[in-house]
C-alpha cells in the first residue's frame, strides 16, 4: 500500500541515545543530508562531559536536536516533534522536551529490566501507560539490526554498535530523504578500511529504511519542501568550523602567515583540529603546554609579523589573562575565540553559556582595555572572526572574539562568500628607520606602527613595563601613565568610527527593544516574531560589537519606553549598557547551560508589559 | 617559528626559568626550538627583594622562609637534561672567559641550549658560589668538561674523576695508584654519562662540573613544522581559499 506523504513546514527531530549509541554521528548525517536538499536548520548537540559514561545511565544520556524546514530556521527548536530514544535513560531524560502529541521512537529491546533500574525507573515507561498522551513506536531495533546482519557472522557487541544507523535509515525514511549522502559517507569512512564493516552498516542503514517502507506501524511519511533561502551556493556549517575558516581567509586576505597557538579545551579544541589539517594554507598550529603558553606563542608571532589568534574557552581564558595584559601593552595584533561553556571554574565543559562577556570586556589587572566580538549564530563564526582580524590588524590591539558551545557545535546552511569579494584587510609593517618610533601613533587610529625584528633599523624594545609615550622606552613617570591609559583607551574607543551603525529589525523607535548578542540571536528573533504575532509592536536589536559598541546604540536605545536584554548569564551585557547609557534596561536571565527558549523569552516580555499596563 | 631565521634568546633567571616558567622551560627544551637560553641562576629572589628560588639550598634563611628552606632544590642542568634538552652547559659569571665560549657554543648549537650561570647576588645572597669562583677555593672545586679529555682538577691538575661502576668519585694522580687513562673522558654526546655528571652536586667530596654536558643534534621544532607544511604544499598543492569554504558538500539556490 503507498503511503500517503504529508508535508510540514518544519520538523523538530531530537536523537538521544547512550554515549557509546553514536548519536552524534547519527544527527550528523541526518544535519547533511537535510542540509543537501536545501532545507534551512539548526542544530543542538547536547552530550555529556565524560569521556563514556557508565552505558544506561541518565547522566551517560548524548542527544543531538535539529531542527529543519521550509522556512527561516532560527533555533534548534524549544520543544520537539519527534524523540528517537535508543534506550530508558535517553527517554525520561529528553522526554520532557517533547511536545503533546509528539512522537517517540524507542528501542524496545533495550527496555531491559537493568536498563530501566539504570535510568531510575520503577516500572516501564512503555508499558505503565505515562506515555500516553505522545504517539509511541516501540520497535526492536537491537534484533531489526540483527536479522539484517544474520548472515555475516559478526560479533553481538559489533552489531549492537551499528544499530544506530536503523534508526538513521527508519528517519530517512519518514522524512522523505534519500540515503545518498550517508551511504557516501560510510563508504570513505569504513569502505578503504574494513569493506565488511561498511557493508554492515549499510545494510542496516537500508532495513531501517525498509522497515519504514515496509511494516503497517507508519501509515504516513512527511515531506519538508526546501527553505526559500537568498540565492547562492550553500553548504552545512559548524560554528567552530566557520571559525578556523575566518581566520584562514583573513591570513589569506592580509597577505600574512596564519599562526594559532592553543591548548585543548571543550568546546573549543576544533577549531585547532580544524587548522592543523590546513598545512597547504601554510597555517602554523601550535599545540603549547597550557593556555599561557598558547597565548604568549600567538603573541610572539605577532611580534614576528604573522597573523596570530589563540582559541580557548572561559577557564583558558581565566588563564590567559595576564599575557592579554601584555599583548594591551605591547599594541600588537591578536585575534583570541572563547567558545563560551558553562562556568565557573570547569563547570559545565559541553553546555553552552554567555557568562564571560564580562571575563572578556573587563577581566584584567590594571586599565587593559580590548576589542570584543561576539557571533550570533554557527555560520555567523565565519564573518565575526574575518572582522576581528581585520580590527586586530588596523588598531594593532588584541580583539575577543565571543562564540559559545551552542555556536561552536550547531550547525546551519551557509551561504559561501566569495572569496574575492571579501572585505581586504591591508597591512603596512614599518620599514623606514628614518624617524622610526615604536610607539609613535597613526593620527587616524592611534594605532602604532607594525616594525618586525628582523627590518634593519627598526630596533626596537618591547615588553611589559609601562612604555613612554612615541619612544617606546620604559618609563615610570606619573603623567606619561596618565597619558598611556588615556591613549590605550581612546585607541579602542576609536575603532567605535570603523565599524557599521548598528542596525535595528523593526521600527528604530517604540515602545518596546530586545536587545541581545552572540548565540541568542535566533531565540530572540523568534520570540519577537511571536510577540508580534501576538499584537504587540517590538523591535530587536542585536549586537556584534560589544567594546566598543557602535556610535549610534545609545540614541537607539533611549527612542524605546522599555528595553529587555535576555542573555545566557545573570546579566552582564545590561550591567554594560546600564553603566554606559543610564538606560533603565531589564534582564531576562536564564542559566542552564542551554540556548534560551524562545517561548520563554515571549512569556516574560509579555508578561512584563501585560504587568506594566495592569 | 613564523620566522625561524631570527636569532632568539632567553635571559632567565631560576625564578623565571625554573618557577612561574618552569612549565614553558621544560617543553621548550624538549620540542628543541631554537632558541637559546641563559639561565642565571643566584639561588635567591632578588626583583621581589629575598624571597627563597627554586634553587635555594636546604635551610638557607631568607625573608619568606626565617626558619630555613625545607624544599629541595633543583639542580638546573639535570632538569634540563630531563626535559630532554639537546645542549646542556653551565658556567659562572667570574669566569667570563669560559662564560663567553659557553654561549659561543650555544649560539652555534642547532636546537634549544641551555645555559646555567652561577650568578653572585650581592645584595640578598652574597657568596653563594664563592668555593667555585674565588682564587683560595675554585681549583679544587670546579672541573671543566672538553670533549674527548680526561676529567682533570685540582691546582696542579693532579686530581681526576673517575667512574666505579656509575658511581664518579676524585682521585688523586699523585700516589701512583692511578693515572689519566683510568680517568672518565667527556663525550658530550653521551646522555647517559651527561646525567652522571649532573648528579655529581650530590656528592660534596665531588667538584663542580663547568662546561658543556651535552650537545646532541636533534632536528628543531620549526624546521619539522616547515618540513610538514611543505610536505602538505607539495601533495596538494598550495591551499585554494574558494575550494576550502566550499568544503564537500554543497548545494544552490537560484
Amino acid at each position: 500500500m503507498a503511503k500517503k506523504i504529508q508535508t510540514l513546514d518544519e520538523v523538530t527531530i531530537r536523537f538521544a541515545g547512550d554515549s557509546g549509541d553514536g548519536m552524534q554521528l547519527t544527527g550528523t548525517q541526518f544535519t547533511n543530508t537535510v542540509a543537501s536538499l536545501g532545507n534551512d536548520l539548526s542544530t543542538l548537540p547536547d552530550y555529556p562531559a565524560e569521556i563514556r559514561a557508565p552505558a544506561g545511565t541518565t547522566y551517560g544520556v548524548s542527544g543531538f536536536q535539529i531542527k529543519f524546514g521550509s522556512t527561516d530556521i532560527l533555533t534548534p527548536g524549544d520543544t520537539c516533534d519527534v524523540l528517537v530514544a535508543m534506550n530508558p535513560a535517553a527517554l525520561v531524560t529528553n522526554v520532557k522536551i517533547l511536545r503533546d502529541g509528539g512522537t517517540i521512537i524507542v528501542n524496545e529491546d533495550a527496555f531491559t529490566e537493568k536498563n530501566l533500574r539504570m535510568a531510575g525507573l520503577s516500572t516501564n515507561p512503555l508499558e505503565d501507560h505515562s506515555l500516553e498522551k505522545f504517539n509511541v513506536h516501540a520497535i526492536g531495533i537491537t534484533k531489526l539490526t540483527t536479522y539484517a546482519l544474520a548472515d555475516m557472522n559478526l560479533s553481538t557487541r559489533f552489531v549492537d554498535k551499528t544499530k544506530n544507523f536503523f534508526a538513521l535509515g527508519l528517519m530517512y525514511w519518514m522524512y522523505n530523504r534519500p540515503l545518498d549522502q550517508s551511504i557516501r559517507f560510510i563508504e570513505e569512512k569504513f569502505g578503504a578500511k574494513d569493506k565488511q564493516v561498511a557493508e554492515a552498516n549499510l545494510k542496516v542503514l537500508r532495513a531501517g529504511y525498509n522497515y519504514g517502507d515496509t511494516t503497517e506501524v507508519f501509515t504516513t511519511r512527511f515531506d519538508v519542501r526546501p527553505a526559500k533561502l537568498p540565492p547562492g551556493k550553500y553548504r552545512n556549517i559548524m560554528g567552530n568550523v566557520a571559525t578556523a575558516l575566518g581566520l584562514v581567509a583573513a591570513a589569506r586576505k592580509s597577505g600574512l602567515q596564519l599562526f594559532l597557538g592553543s591548548y585543548p579545551i571543550t568546546p573549543a579544541s576544533d577549531i585547532l583540529h580544524e587548522l592543523a589539517r590546513l598545512k597547504e594554507f601554510g597555517v602554523k598550529t601550535f599545540q603549547a603546554e597550557d593556555e599561557i603558553a598558547a597565548i604568549c606563542a600567538a603573541i610572539g608571532a605577532s611580534y614576528a609579523g604573522a597573523l596570530a589568534a589563540t582559541t580557548t574557552s572561559g577557564p583558558g581564558l581565566a588563564l590567559k589573562t595576564e599575557a592579554l595584559g601584555l599583548a594591551i601593552m605591547l599594541e600588537l595584533p591578536l585575534v583570541i575565540v572563547d567558545v563560551q561553556r558553562g562556568g565557573p571554574s570547569t563547570g559545565l565543559p559541553t553546555k553552552t553559556e554567555q557568562a564571560d562577556l564580562l571575563q572578556a570586556v573587563l577581566g584584567r589587572n590594571g586599565e587593559a582595555p580590548l576589542c570584543v566580538l561576539a557571533a550570533s549564530s554557527p555560520a555567523d563564526c565565519f564573518l565575526t572572526v574575518y572582522e576581528a582580524a581585520r580590527l586586530a590588524i588596523k588598531f594593532m590591539t588584541p580583539v575577543i572574539c565571543l562564540t559559545d558551545g551552542y555556536l561552536g557545535n550547531g550547525a546551519e546552511p551557509w551561504r559561501i562568500p566569495d572569496a574575492g569579494e571579501l572585505p581586504p584587510i591591508p597591512v603596512t609593517f614599518a620599514k623606514d628607520p628614518v624617524g622610526f618610533q615604536p610607539y609613535a601613533r597613526d593620527p587616524g587610529t592611534l594605532a602604532r606602527p607594525w616594525a618586525i625584528p628582523g627590518t634593519p633599523g627598526l630596533e626596537h624594545r618591547i615588553g611589559g613595563l609601562e612604555k613612554q609615550d612615541v619612544t617606546g622606552n620604559i618609563n615610570y613617570d606619573p603623567d606619561n601613565h596618565d597619558l598611556m591609559i588615556r591613549l590605550r583607551a581612546q585607541k579602542i574607543e576609536k575603532i567605535a568610527d570603523d565599524i557599521p551603525e548598528q542596525t535595528v529589525e523593526g521600527s528604530r523607535s517604540g515602545d518596546l527593544l530586545l536587545v541581545g548578542w552572540g548565540s541568542t540571536y535566533g531565540s530572540i528573533k523568534s520570540a519577537v516574531a511571536g510577540i508580534r504575532e501576538s499584537g504587540h509592536a517590538v523591535s530587536q536589536i542585536h549586537l556584534r560589537h560589544i567594546n566598543p559598541f557602535p556610535r549610534n546604540l545609545g540614541p537607539l536605545l533611549s527612542a524605546f519606553k522599555t528595553v529587555i536584554v535576555p542573555e545566557i548569564n545573570s546579566g552582564q551585557l545590561i550591567k554594560l549598557l546600564r553603566a554606559k547609557y543610564l538606560v533603565d534596561a531589564v534582564g531576562f536571565n536564564v542559566v542552564r547551560g542551554l540556548p534560551l527558549r524562545s517561548e520563554e523569552i515571549e512569556d516574560f516580555v509579555e508578561n512584563h508589559i501585560g504587568g506594566k499596563h495592569a | 617559528m613564523v620566522n625561524p631565521s631570527l636569532d632568539v634568546w632567553v635571559a632567565t633567571g631560576d625564578g623565571d626559568g625554573l618557577s612561574i616558567g618552569g612549565n614553558h622551560m621544560i617543553h621548550m627544551l624538549r620540542r628543541n626550538l631554537n632558541i637559546k637560553v641563559l639561565l642565571f641562576n643566584n639561588q635567591i629572589y632578588g626583583l621581589t627583594k629575598g624571597q627563597y628560588s627554586p634553587t635555594s639550598l636546604l635551610g638557607q634563611v631568607t625573608k619568606s622562609t626565617p626558619a630555613g628552606v625545607i624544599d629541595f632544590p633543583f639542580i638546573p642542568v639535570s632538569l634540563a637534561l630531563g626535559a630532554q634538552a639537546t645542549f646542556v652547559a653551565r658556567a659562572m659569571d667570574r669566569d667570563p672567559k669560559h662564560l663567553q665560549e659557553m654561549v659561543r657554543r650555544a649560539e652555534a648549537h642547532h636546537g634549544a641550549a641551555f645555559v646555567e650561570i652561577y650568578q653572585n647576588c650581592n645584595v640578598f645572597n652574597d657568596g653563594a658560589f664563592f668555593q667555585f669562583t674565588e682564587k683560595e677555593t675554585k681549583d679544587d672545586h670546579i672541573v671543566y668538561l672538553e670533549h674527548g679529555k680526561p676529567l682533570l682538577f685540582g691546582k696542579e691538575r693532579q686530581r681526576g674523576i673517575r667512574l666505579n661502576g656509575f658511581r664518579p668519585e676524585a682521585v688523586s694522580l699523585k700516589d701512583g695508584k692511578y693515572s689519566a687513562s683510568d680517568l672518565l673522558v667527556h663525550d658530550e654526546k653521551d646522555s647517559t654519562l651527561a646525567f652522571i655528571l649532573a648528579n655529581m652536586i650530590h656528592n660534596p667530596d665531588l667538584p663542580r662540573p663547568m662546561g658543556v654536558f651535552l650537545a646532541l643534534e636533534h632536528p628543531t621544532y620549526e624546521e619539522q613544522m616547515a618540513d610538514q607544511i611543505a610536505r602538505a604544499k607539495s601533495r596538494k598543492g598550495e591551499g585554494d581559499l574558494q575550494k576550502l569554504l566550499d568544503g564537500e558538500e554543497t548545494w544552490v539556490i537560484k
